[in-house]
């Protein structure tokens, strides 16, 4: 192979990356405002949604969550999760009075269709450290309904 | 007349100096993201490029080489997430061998793409590659049929005289369990030129971080950053003699290091498990992830903001 198809098999890749990023792109980037995304929350089975976070006791889980969105999340859903081009606000009703539960399977298994990727790579711990930080942006934890109940 | 010619000259100028401005344009526009990349060199697992961003890799392979001389193969690869179900990769391959030659040996054209939107038990993800090599290629991304150690004796002013076009297929399939990742890759490969039989191997590996939860401050040494795991890969003969005789395999122990300043560095040496391998394999490698690629292409030719 000389030089010259060498150069022209590069550039034919670059015109391929092009073609499928403004072909697919269009396609399968989620407005900001995406109902879809959120849509998805409510598909988390119920054995999922219930789970309880295992780190909301631990004291490093909302810094480290904090390191772990700005390592793998903000470049997508802002530095202040308020959202971006491509990908919705953490910050909405939606998300924040998701369950942990919730988050941590919509995190494990992504919204593939919608751009979102699986980040069940990460750990688990990671995860629930993630979701700790989430759901930390919404302000102070507020009691469980049980919690509640029980003070009555 | 002149006038026409003189415009189109200049629309070839300025689309000469937009590709030429592409890999500036790239870097400048694009956020360099924290990597989680897997240890493995030849094993896949199920996870694919995030969308839009574009990993550039480089590794190296050091091989010994009984009734020839020893070689450092090398390989580029340019990974790109088309979207969250399917990463297409391109890569160009070269060797040197020692007291003979530095050649180009080709490149390769690989596609993934994952079956299932959501996590099961085990995830499936379809991979097709295309490739063009000389048979002076040694990256040994792959062992397959009945690939053994005396192939690659052959000098390189022989072996690049022969050009093979391949259409390879696998099936990756993978499954994270406690910290842990499990992945099994089955191999089938048709040399187009020719008339050779279907060829056949397998990767297998498995990996975990040295530890699961992260801490809480930024490091380069913390072990969450640290991925160790073990891979084996091999041929398994062709359509005609299916099985593992005259086949080679290699058992290889791998580090990943993520480091947060965004690169991967990845370690790897390999043993021949039979004579028909090569002894020893030290593999390594070197990657960055760069966020924000396809728009940034996107923009530089007008696409939507």
């Amino acid at each position: 192979m000389n030089a010259k198809t060498s150069s022209i098999i590069a550039w034919m890749s670059i015109a391929i990356l092009l073609s499928a990023d403004g072909a697919l792109a269009k396609r399968h980037k989620p407005s900001p405002d995406s109902e879809s995304v959120y849509a998805e929350l409510a598909n988390a089975p119920a054995k999922d949604a219930a789970r309880r976070n295992p780190m909301e006791t631990d004291r490093e889980a909302i810094p480290a969550g904090d390191k772990l969105f700005h390592m793998h999340c903000a470049e997508c859903h802002g530095e202040m999760a308020e959202g971006g081009k491509k990908a919705p606000s953490l910050l909405a009703d939606e998300v924040q009075q998701s369950t942990p539960g919730t988050l941590f399977w919509l995190l494990t298994n992504g919204v593939v269709r919608r751009g979102m990727p699986v980040w069940s790579k990460l750990p688990e711990s990671q995860r629930w450290q993630l979701v700790s930080y989430v759901k930390s942006l919404s302000g102070p934890p507020k009691p469980m309904p049980d919690q509640a109940h029980t003070k009555d | 007349m002149d006038c026409v010619n003189d415009a189109s000259h200049k629309m070839r100028l300025s689309r000469k100096y937009k590709f030429l401005l592409a890999p500036i344009v790239t870097i400048l526009f694009s956020v360099v993201v924290h990597a989680q990349e897997s240890p493995y060199i030849v094993t896949y697992d199920h996870y694919l490029e995030e969308p839009g961003n574009l990993e550039v890799e480089y590794f190296s392979t050091f091989g010994t080489q009984r009734g020839g001389n020893d070689f450092h193969a090398f390989w580029s690869e340019f990974e790109y997430g088309a979207t969250a179900w399917w990463t297409t990769e391109f890569y160009l391959d070269g060797q040197s061998t020692f007291g003979e030659s530095t050649i180009f040996t080709g490149f390769r054209w690989e596609n993934r793409i994952r079956l299932l939107q959501h996590e099961h038990f085990i995830n499936p993800v379809l991979y097709v590659e295309y490739e063009q090599t000389s048979g002076a290629d040694k990256i040994l991304k792959e062992v397959e049929g009945h690939d053994v150690e005396s192939d690659y004796a052959t000098p390189n002013s022989t072996a690049r005289q022969e050009h093979d076009h391949e259409m390879e297929f696998k099936l990756l399939l993978s499954r994270n369990f406690h910290g842990w990742n499990f992945a099994e890759n089955t191999l089938a490969t048709k040399n187009l030129t020719g008339g050779n039989p279907w060829e056949f191997g397998y990767a297998i590996g498995a990996s975990r971080p040295l530890a699961l939860k992260a801490s809480a401050h930024h490091c380069n040494f913390c072990p969450e950053n640290f991925i160790a795991g073990v891979e084996m890969y091999g041929g398994l003969g062709d359509r005609n003699s299916f099985g593992l005789h005259d086949t080679s395999h290699y058992l290889a122990p791998v580090l990943a290091w993520n480091l947060p300043n965004d690169w991967t560095i990845r370690l790897s040496p390999g043993f021949g498990l039979n004579d028909n391998s090569h002894q020893f394999l030290l593999r390594w490698g070197l990657s960055r992830e760069f966020s924000g690629f396809g728009e940034a292409i996107s923009r530089l030719f007008g696409g939507r903001q």
